[in-house]
């Protein structure tokens, strides 16, 4: 079983928090009208980014999905950059051009958060092709959620990286809705391992909402991609405590549902485990979150005071 | 200088950029051990081997997808596909993916992806391997759009395409496969984005690309007995298009037949003609004419199908309404 060292614990515990907290402040800003547009939250997913990335190497690479700020930020993100960038900011990771639905980082292996559900898989397995003729032995991760189960590119990129054993881990997060409609009224199959048994491709489900559960199988998995063994598609099974973007009242699913979900909120959980497991203090639990609370602010307040871009902008970056 | 053939010209722009640059790699359906569905990679696979000539699944947003993922990472990939008409299928991954990724991310990545494929109508392939697509892809900024027609600008086009760090969407022609011309035996490149004056003339100005040159040139040739001096310019690349020297040439001229294979309703000429408006309308003596493609799907009948591209029968009336 793994045990994470105290620096890891405390690592993992605070990018939880800093993803929860980003969530929040955004779902904040959204509804003072500070920060415009859509913003598609992950506050109740942050063990899968944050088990997956912590497991990875700096420069392994990795793609997202429309709901991707908790991925941005696992994978090294600024936390100034990405919230500027999701107001739109000149100071933003993609100098405000791309917003919440696009946040990117190439030089630290984020190949891009995508507006288009199943968006990514093209470009995770194009990566993973490169690295491979590379002869690397870096990885991608490829992100997506459960509706992207059911488009036609996923299909196309899981024959075609099990066909030429690319080093790409498909990694579906399950928070069981796609937008409105639930997995069981969208998805053929029931159990979705049977999705990767299509393509040959080994597969596991892991409780999302468990970051040890989810840090454990990463690393396996990892280690089996990176080996050459060809891809893998691993389900993550979590829950979205918003909804699937600011406007969505969320008929579609019940009060106690949510609530059971709660209930086991990851971040709450993993530290009352590590305080448990002696892997960190109460006290130092206290102190991570306050340090979060502390650059989630200062982060807030950099993106508000920082400029728009210049109107000459308009036109540039689009061709080289 | 010798004379080859479209095809070959193309197979010699890829043999030499992959040959220049170990980065320059191909991929698409039945590219590899077929040669590709009209040649154009034949002898490749055998020369560089089946990691850098990649036959693929039938799977085409995968294959544009995998090309941009590849891109991004330093690979300077070609991918096929097959028949323009395919495009619907990776349109996404070109449209949303490919074209905007370098924008969206603020400049910080490029794209050296080339998407060769080929259109056009004349073999009665029928109504979903006959179509010209190309005003679906120059509504799309951040990728460039190249149609050549001769031999040597296909080569020309294809290197410099391939060495581009912009995706580039190149447009072959099934009817000019066979065709011949001379190409210069060194290396040379044509430029993107620059028209290129295949005749010279006073009276009146043919817009034209790809196949369409063709017959334009021969309804030049009918016209000069009559006494109808038409300048021919091949557009070359259609996005961006070369403005320069279609204003030029308007300017001389003041008529203007814009020559398109593709449906008429909001086809690539709607572009052109109202590009040749907004640059150089004081210079019109006559108003701007299309002869272009029927808004109708390809029909199989031989005789229907020439009835919906122009000929050079119907190019020669389009030219002799703008000089009434």
């Amino acid at each position: 079983m793994y045990k994470p060292s105290k620096k890891e614990a405390q690592d993992m515990l605070q990018q939880m928090m800093e993803i929860r907290q980003f969530e929040d402040k955004i779902m904040d800003l959204l509804s003072k009208n500070i920060a415009e547009g859509g913003s598609h939250l992950y506050a109740g997913m942050e063990a899968i980014a944050v088990g997956v990335i912590s497991s990875l190497n700096h420069d392994d690479y990795i793609t997202s999905t429309h709901r991707g700020h908790g991925h941005a930020i696992a994978k090294d993100g600024d936390l100034n950059a990405l919230m500027a960038e999701i107001l739109g900011k000149k100071t933003g990771v993609c100098k405000g051009k791309g917003g919440s639905l696009h946040l990117a980082d190439l030089n630290k292996g984020n190949l891009g958060a995508n507006g288009i559900v199943g968006g990514g898989l093209g470009i995770a397995t194009g990566a993973a092709l490169a690295l491979k003729m590379q002869k690397s032995s870096r990885i991608v991760v490829c992100f997506f959620g459960d509706g992207a189960l059911n488009n036609g590119i996923t299909h196309e990129c899981m024959n075609m990286a099990s066909l030429w054993k690319l080093p790409v881990i498909f990694l579906c997060e399950n928070n069981l809705y796609a937008m409105s409609v639930c997995i069981n009224r969208a998805c053929s199959v029931k159990d979705l391992r049977k999705r990767a048994d299509a393509y040959d491709m080994p597969s596991e489900i892991v409780d999302g909402m468990d970051v040890i559960a989810v840090k454990e199988a990463a690393i396996r998995w990892i280690d089996y991609v990176r080996k050459g063994n060809g891809p893998c598609f691993v389900v993550c099974n979590a829950y979205r405590y918003y909804g699937h973007s600011r406007s969505d009242p969320r008929v579609y699913r019940t009060k106690e549902e949510e609530k059971s979900y709660r209930d086991r909120d990851p971040i709450i959980n993993f530290a009352q485990r590590c305080i448990k497991e002696g892997w960190l203090t109460e006290k130092e639990v206290r102190e991570i979150e306050a340090t979060v609370a502390k650059a989630i602010e200062e982060a807030t307040d950099f993106a508000i005071k920082s400029p728009l871009p210049e109107p000459e902008e308009l036109y540039t970056d689009l061709y080289v | 200088m010798r004379e080859i053939t479209y095809r070959q010209a193309l197979n010699e722009a890829l043999d030499e950029e992959m040959a220049r640059d170990e980065k320059v790699f191909l991929m698409g359906e039945d590219i590899a051990i077929y040669g590709g569905a009209y040649g154009v990679t034949s002898g490749l696979l055998n020369k560089y081997g089946e990691e850098r000539v990649r036959d693929t699944p039938i799977s085409e947003a995968a294959i544009v997808g995998a090309g941009l993922g590849s891109a991004l990472l330093g690979y300077r990939p070609v991918v096929e596909i097959m028949y323009i008409d395919f495009i619907g299928l990776c349109m996404d991954q070109l449209n949303n993916q490919v074209a905007k990724i370098r924008y969206m991310f603020g400049g910080k990545c490029t794209v050296p992806l080339t998407i060769r494929t080929e259109g056009g109508a004349g073999r009665t392939l029928g109504a979903h391997h006959s179509q010209s697509l190309e005003a679906w892809l120059m509504h799309i900024p951040g990728i460039k759009v190249v149609m050549p027609a001769t031999p040597a600008d296909a080569k020309g086009l294809l290197k410099s395409s391939i060495r581009d760090n912009n995706p580039v969407v190149f447009i072959e022609h099934k009817m000019l496969y066979n065709t011949k011309g001379f190409v210069p035996e060194n290396e040379y490149l044509v430029p993107i984005g620059v028209a290129d004056i295949k005749r010279t003339g006073n009276d009146v100005t043919v817009l034209t690309y790809s196949r369409m040159l063709l017959f334009s040139l021969k309804a030049a040739e009918i016209l000069e007995k009559d006494g109808i001096s038409v300048e021919v310019v091949d557009l070359r690349t259609l996005l961006p298009l070369d403005k320069t020297t279609i204003k030029n040439s308007v300017m001389k001229t003041n008529r203007v037949v814009i020559v398109e294979e593709d449906t008429k309703t909001a086809g690539a000429g709607a572009e052109i003609g109202m590009t040749v408006v907004e640059e150089c309308f004081d210079y019109l003596d006559a108003p701007v004419k299309r002869v272009a493609g029927a808004d109708v799907p390809m029909p199989k009948a031989p005789n229907l199908e020439s009835l919906a591209i122009p000929s050079v029968e119907t190019i020669v009336q389009g030219i002799m309404e703008v000089m009434k």
